[in-house]
């Protein structure tokens, strides 16, 4: 099937076009978290703070890369596993994010909060840094530089590649594709 | 008596740090390009294309394979014969880190208090490091880098001799079918069986130090270790957890002698990005 080529930051229409096994092409700006930026997020929403960037729409893209060599936009940039992400997930959900792009499985209640606010959960291949690097244009830290390769990014991306595994309807690609090619 | 200066030791570490990250091994290699033409579910092929593809990236342009560029581990064999000069083995192996993963733009992934602080070391030091004397006049120096979310994965369980091939069998199989799309399959599965609670853990970790596709060479074990490989991929998991016939590579199996009362178990996991080198001085 042909990937669906989609923008970034995400309506609602465009989550909703969307289902588990859907491979698609991201193009625009996404945001770059991981354990730590989101530790130091959902704590400033729990103290009623403004965050440093507006998630409204927003992808968050589960990546700690490599550094870049120069004349390198970013170093090798694949996704992290998400699970440690669903502690804060519901909450980011909450505040405006539409997508989240990690690796691996999600708990009950991120999936419970893909359908309530009309989200979605990708997922890019593990492993693939080197090939993911090459769809990322731009790259630039806006918060948190002292947490290094765990600060937020935001980054300018064309063509890059995901998958998704949950969507808003509560389709789970990680239990339907398994019980397809099981034996 | 055969010398080795400290400093030679650190320039191979710093080497072998920068090598292991961005060429994958042809064994590993051969086994994905090996696992398209056997792969079913067109999604999980083209998560298969995707990390062939990955690997050339990573070696036409320099790039890390993966930006988990690991936890620096390394078995030393060392040749009781050979006296090492100008510092300690320990400093020396780390020495060799902290420039390979510097001078390579590596991630740094290591922080020093586990629990409470969490910082960041800033050199990806220090190594887990594994030493064993040896007879002879050489050293062998294997490394791995060690991605996180697959050594996440693992797990030790002290099962009893009663539990048998079946215990053993269902304690790896229900293990990576929990694990799931996490460890990024196609995985590479190591597997210790005896010895202590610490020693088994060692074992599956040198598992997967193996080449992939190597079998263990006590035929009993090389059966049990295909036996649990199609079972692992009859689980229909596939490449990434998309769904498909490639869950795993390969299983590899480590032993040891084990206590009349116990038969330890382990499981470490290594995602599709299963680098290793080894090197002899």
């Amino acid at each position: 099937m042909e990937p669906k080529r989609i923008s970034a930051p995400l309506t609602d229409e465009v989550v909703l076009e969307l289902k588990a096994g859907d491979n698609v092409l991201i193009s625009g700006v996404i945001y770059t978290a991981r354990d730590a930026a989101h530790k130091k997020l959902v704590e400033l929403m729990d103290q009623g703070e403004p965050l440093p960037i507006d998630l409204t729409g927003q992808f968050i893209y589960y990546v700690g890369p490599t550094p870049a060599k120069p004349g390198q936009a970013i170093g090798s940039a694949g996704p992290t596993t998400s699970g440690r992400m669903d502690a804060y997930t519901p909450q980011m959900f909450e505040k405006g994010m539409k997508a989240c792009i990690g690796k691996g499985l999600r708990s009950q209640a991120v999936k419970d909060a893909l359908q309530k606010h009309k989200g979605l959960y990708l997922a890019a291949v593990g492993g693939a840094g080197a090939l993911l690097s090459k769809r990322i244009k731009k790259c630039d830290v806006v918060a948190y530089p002292e947490l290094g390769a765990e600060a937020i990014h935001r980054l300018e991306v064309e063509d890059f590649p995901a998958t998704v595994i949950n969507d808003a309807y509560g389709n789970d690609l990680y239990a339907e594709g398994a019980k397809q090619y099981a034996r | 008596m055969r010398e080795i200066a400290a400093s030679v030791i650190s320039d191979h570490v710093a080497e072998m740090c920068q090598d292991a990250n961005i060429y994958l091994g042809e064994d590993v290699f051969d086994a994905l390009k090996k696992s398209l033409e056997t792969e079913e579910s067109p999604t999980g092929k083209e998560v298969l294309k995707q990390l062939i593809e990955n690997v050339e990236i990573a070696k036409n342009e320099q790039i890390p394979i993966c930006q988990d560029t690991g936890f620096a581990v390394f078995f030393v064999e060392w040749g009781q014969e050979v006296h090492l000069t100008g510092g300690s083995l320990e400093e020396a192996i780390h020495e060799g880190v902290r420039r390979g993963y510097t001078e390579g733009y590596l991630r740094k992934s290591i922080v020093d208090d586990p629990l409470y602080k969490r910082k960041n070391t800033g050199d990806n030091t220090p190594a887990v490091i594994y030493t064993e004397l040896v007879p002879g006049d050489k050293v062998k120096i294997a490394f791995a880098p060690k991605g996180g979310g697959s050594e996440n994965m693992s797990s030790v369980k002290m099962l009893k001799p009663s539990d048998g091939e079946a215990g053993v069998i269902d304690f790896v199989v229900n293990h990576v079918k929990a694990a799931g799309p996490n460890p990024c399959p196609p995985i590479v599965v190591g597997v210790g069986i005896g010895g202590t609670f610490d020693k088994v853990a060692v074992l599956a970790k040198k598992a997967l130090f193996r080449k992939v596709g190597s079998k263990n060479p006590d035929e009993a074990f090389a059966v049990l270790e295909q036996k649990i490989l199609d079972k692992i991929n009859d689980l229909g998991v596939g490449p990434q957890g998309f769904g498909g016939r490639t869950f795993a590579l390969a299983v590899h199996i480590e032993t040891f002698p084990s206590h009349i009362a116990s038969m330890a178990a382990s499981v470490n996991i290594n995602c599709h990005a299963c680098r290793h080198l080894e090197r002899e001085l």
